[in-house]
């Protein structure tokens, strides 16, 4: 099969609405969804307590950060693996080869790039907007909302890249998945399986829709860091 | 603006988050097996079929033999259905597994290119076509990965003498699907379950070059995991599936499997080991 045909093929499996193509999309989707919900929030408090607050162990705690950005996602997925297994300390939980396994091992990788890219936003906010908010009299809570408003560009620019990275991944969600048919098999895993079977067609078809949430996703990300450019004084 | 796209990617997020279902553990079977039951089509057949009536789901898990033993001897699924003899018996004789069934056999073949450097098509037997290729005047891709295809493929080396090491032995470590492509590609020869090559061979530059020897003889075990030794195994849904799969329906259904035409796999299911399932 050429590469022409293997893409008109997939065309005209996306466009046909092809039932199971868009049920692994949706998989991913609904996945990579759950794990950056549940990784945002405290990945934004950590960042602001990196960037804003001062107390021992910080620096390590950021240099730590950035070295769990280069960890390969397949000593993450192996590491949930072990610990997740039957055999391993969370065995009881019988989570492996299920969507829970997946959010787990898509929020661990997710954390660390937004913890590093929104502490480097946070820290670029001008102290004296903390300083000023405090002084007219805004509680700690209120000060950090503005903070975090302060840092929105930044901030969206992490959320952004984080799930650009985690609904691409294949190491972890297959080890931790089973890339089990219409429960853990997700764009990338699926890619994967019908690259190894010979199915071309499926695999760019699949690959089409990843390239163009991640052109949608730089897109996003272009503009946002273009107007976070303006705000800066 | 910003807001908007803010907004508009949340709700996304949202809504595909909306979709997770809860689910039910104890219908929930999972099966870890071979990736030439998966490749080859047979469980996509098969399963949709036993769920329907069972009310069971099955999750799939494909791996190599090696790889879905271990996962058994873990308690992380619930029943194998592999193909290794000798590893299968092993499993079963340190009480990982409860009793082995037989379900089906097909056969391996030995595929090459069209032109066969290594002559193997005249060879009278297996050891023959494998010490020939040991003289290595071509490639040999090996699965390398320690599944039943690899363990097989091992066990011919023996059986003929030969100890394959050098440039022309290729460990690729990958499923049959993957393999086969490599050979292909390569010009090279492997060792392949019938089901995979007939599924497959439409886009491969290969030729059945040696067949029919009994060492070649591929049958398939079912075996569940034993609760004794994992009780949060579901053994009651394993025990549901090998009934289904050694019972009369599983067994006919696995006889009209066909693909281009062809049979893949054929049943074998001893009635004597039947009893051993009665409810």
């Amino acid at each position: 099969m050429t590469l022409w045909e293997a893409t008109d093929h997939a065309m005209r499996l996306l466009l046909g609405g092809d039932e199971s193509l868009w049920r692994i999309i949706g998989i991913s989707f609904k996945v990579s969804g759950i794990a950056i919900l549940m990784a945002t929030p405290p990945a934004v408090l950590t960042a602001f307590a990196l960037a804003w607050l001062r107390f021992p162990g910080r620096r390590l705690l950021i240099s730590l950060f950035s070295t769990l950005l280069s960890v390969p996602a397949v000593v993450v997925g192996l590491t949930l693996y072990l610990l997740l297994s039957n055999q391993g300390p969370l065995g009881d939980w019988r989570l492996l080869f299920t969507q829970s396994a997946m959010v787990a091992g898509q929020v661990v990788l997710a954390f660390p790039i937004l913890v590093a890219m929104g502490h480097a936003a946070l820290q670029s906010v001008d102290q004296r907007a903390w300083e000023t908010a405090r002084t007219l009299g805004a509680s700690f809570f209120k000060a950090f909302l503005l903070v975090l408003r302060e840092s929105r560009f930044g901030l969206l620019a992490a959320l952004l890249a984080a799930y650009g990275r985690i609904i691409a991944e294949v190491g972890a969600s297959m080890m931790l998945g089973g890339n089990i048919l219409d429960y853990t098999r997700n764009i990338p895993t699926a890619i994967a399986l019908e690259t190894s079977k010979g199915e071309f067609a499926q695999g760019i078809a699949l690959g089409v829709v990843l390239l163009l949430l991640a052109s949608t996703l730089n897109g996003l990300l272009h503009y946002v860091q273009g107007k976070g450019g303006v705000s800066t004084p | 603006m910003l807001n908007r796209l803010l907004f508009l990617f949340l709700s996304l997020i949202f809504s595909t988050s909306l979709l997770a279902g809860p689910q039910n553990h104890s219908r929930v079977i999972r099966l870890a097996t071979t990736t030439s039951t998966e490749n080859s089509g047979l469980l996509h057949y098969l399963l949709p079929l036993f769920e329907k009536e069972s009310g069971y789901r099955v999750h799939v898990i494909a791996v190599g033999t090696g790889k879905a033993l271990r996962m058994g001897r873990d308690g992380d699924v619930d029943v194998v259905l592999v193909h290794a003899r000798s590893a299968e018996r092993k499993f079963v004789a340190e009480g990982f597994g409860e009793h082995r069934f037989s379900v089906m056999y097909n056969d391996f073949v030995l595929v090459g290119p069209r032109d066969d450097p290594a002559g193997v098509r005249s060879a009278a037997s297996a050891d023959e076509a494998f010490r020939r290729l040991g003289e290595g005047k071509a490639l040999f891709v090996s699965r390398g990965d320690d599944s039943g295809t690899n363990k097989k493929e091992l066990a011919l080396w023996k059986s003929a003498g030969v100890h394959p090491r050098g440039g022309w032995y290729r460990e690729a470590g990958q499923g049959m699907g993957r393999v086969l492509q490599m050979a292909s590609e390569l010009g090279a020869y492997t060792l392949t379950d019938r089901g995979t090559w007939l599924a497959m061979k439409k886009g491969l530059d290969l030729r059945i070059l040696h067949q029919g020897d009994p060492m070649l003889f591929n049958p398939y075990g079912i075996i569940a995991v034993n609760p004794e030794r994992h009780p949060n195994v579901n053994h009651q849904g394993a025990l549901a599936l090998i009934r289904w799969f050694v019972g009369k329906e599983g067994q006919e259904k696995i006889a009209a499997f066909r693909k281009e035409g062809e049979q893949l796999f054929i049943p074998n299911a001893q009635p004597s080991e039947l009893a051993l399932l009665k409810p």
